[in-house]
């Protein structure tokens, strides 16, 4: 009997399957299509502490392998979420995360706190976000100044934080170990890469932003080789993400140490990936005679 | 869900008829997303219903991309994938209706002309006119335009209580120019690149003067009052 439960800071999830923050709103669309409370767990889109209409022009480009974003991180802020979103999102029978965004570190603290007495279970920190008080270079680049907005989210929070890193930082291990140092309870990685495209027909960039977040299998194989320097340089619990589209695929971030994967877009790909996934997963390790993942993770 | 294709021709101006098996139950002027690949290209295409029948539905297309060459080559019985229907389709009135369709914009309007009866209907075409046989059957009177001659160069918006458009965004938006100030209301179909379609991740978002909407969920179809475009 394959047993696909598995424990995220002391979180029973059902199975490993997460979906990543951004792809699938707070649930209530893809609900709407399969039961997703067979999922392991979504992580909402990401929040900032006050609205945003996100970017104008094109947000989304295809790529050999992949796809563009540059949503802007359009949302409803922590206060809007709160009001119209939590209620149907907490009550969701699967691991609630919320993922926080900010421009500041004052930002990400107020959101920390105001979502503090919630009912969900994890909080996800985007540190990928452009840093308004040092030039808009994202917090995720640096360790020493991501090291400050963690540490003091860790002291605004009760909630099981997970960091969520930018596959851009300087040194991904570095990042990781300071998110551990400062009391982190996991790390999720990779975010987008800052990508690039041009319209030569019109000479000018796609997107107005000039770069844009490239994901899907196209950045699997670098996402999967950070997951492997991570899950090997820190000790708590890592969740994969990058350009994940089969089970076969989530079994190699589990061999490379993951915990858990999340699936962004290959949701695009096909709505019901997220059951299609737990489904072979299932039948994988039924054939390979892994009773459970702990038995696999992180072979390598 | 897999379905299997019944047709897929040219039908002129660059666009093809396709028409695939099943049961459907859909709204005037909403899309399914089609797929007729495994992985790449990663996204899907939304595609506006042209029309339902007992046999199955169709869908008029434009190959202007790697997903629409890929449609091109579909023979019949070939497997294809959609997901749908999505979104709001166009509001049904009545009163005096103009249907105006621009390029591959006249695509949902055949199934908008059987649902509102007597609508006359505008058609402009790039250099021949295309599905005029189709159209004839379900509208009162069927103008077209071609070449420099566009679509709105032969409308009289006077003559209307509604006028119900999907089109190229200068078509639109002269349409709206033309009925401002006046009497006339209108429901535009907006096309915007989608990767969900569903809602969630908000690639489409489309402006509005109550602020931001999704083109995908909350439209594709917006009262011209609303939309800013």
């Amino acid at each position: 009997m394959a047993d696909l439960r598995v424990n995220l800071c002391n979180i029973e999830l059902k199975n490993p399957i997460i979906m990543a923050s951004g792809t699938f709103g707070f649930g209530r669309e893809y609900g709407e299509i399969y039961d997703i409370s067979k999922l392991g767990g979504i992580s909402s889109k990401g929040l900032t502490l006050v609205a945003k209409p996100g970017n104008d022009g094109l947000r989304v480009h295809e790529t050999a392998s992949g796809m563009m974003n540059s949503v802007g991180l359009e949302n409803p802020g922590v206060r809007g979420f709160i009001e119209k979103e939590l209620p149907d999102f907490s009550k969701l029978n699967l691991c609630r995360i919320v993922n926080l965004g900010g421009g500041c570190e004052d930002d990400y603290v107020e959101g920390a706190k105001l979502l503090d007495d919630k009912d969900f279970d994890i909080l996800e920190l985007n540190i990928s976000c452009p840093n308004v008080k040092h030039g808009g270079m994202a917090f995720g680049i640096k360790a020493e100044v991501a090291r400050e907005v963690i540490r003091e989210v860790r002291a605004a929070t009760t909630k099981p934080l997970v960091v969520k890193l930018s596959p851009n930082a300087e040194d991904i291990v570095e990042m990781a170990k300071v998110c551990e140092e400062e009391g982190a309870d996991g790390i999720s990685l990779v975010n987008t890469f800052k990508a690039m495209a041009i319209d030569i027909d019109r000479r000018k960039p796609v997107f107005n932003n000039v770069t844009a977040g490239l994901s899907g299998p196209a950045i699997k194989p670098i996402a999967l080789r950070m997951v492997y320097e991570v899950c090997k340089s820190v000790n708590i619990p890592v969740i994969g993400i990058g350009g994940i589209t089969t089970a076969r695929d989530v079994i190699e971030f589990i061999m490379a140490g993951a915990t858990c994967v999340q699936i962004g877009t290959a949701n695009f790909m096909n709505p019901r990936i997220g059951e299609d996934i737990i489904k072979d997963l299932e039948d994988f390790m039924k054939e390979n005679n892994i009773d459970n993942l702990e038995e696999i993770r992180g072979i390598i | 869900m897999e379905y299997r294709v019944l047709e897929n021709k040219y039908v002129g101006e660059g666009m093809y008829f396709l028409k695939v098996a099943g049961d459907f139950d859909v709204k005037m002027g909403q899309f399914f997303m089609l797929r007729a690949w495994d992985n790449f290209p990663i996204l899907s295409r939304p595609i506006s219903i042209y029309d339902v029948d007992k046999e199955g539905i169709s869908f008029l297309y434009k190959v202007v991309g790697r997903g629409t060459e890929k449609f091109e080559k579909l023979r019949k019985d070939d497997k294809i994938n959609l997901e749908g229907p999505y979104g709001n389709g166009y509001e049904k009135v009545e009163g005096r209706v103009a249907l105006v369709g621009g390029g591959v914009g006249i695509a949902p309007l055949y199934l908008v002309a059987k649902e509102i009866k007597n609508c006359d209907c505008y058609l402009g075409f790039r250099e021949e006119p295309i599905m005029l046989e189709d159209f004839k059957e379900v509208v009162k009177d069927l103008k077209y335009s071609t070449g420099n001659e566009f679509v709105t160069d032969i409308l009289d918006v006077d003559k209307y209580d509604y006028i119900l458009a999907c089109g190229p965004t200068p078509m639109m938006k002269k349409v709206l120019e033309m009925t401002e100030g006046t009497k006339t209301r209108v429901q535009v179909s907006l096309e915007n690149h989608m990767a969900c379609g569903i809602g969630a991740c908000l690639v489409c978002t489309c402006k509005t003067k109550s602020g931001n909407k999704k083109t995908c969920k909350d439209g594709p179809v917006f009262w011209g009052e609303d939309v800013i475009i």
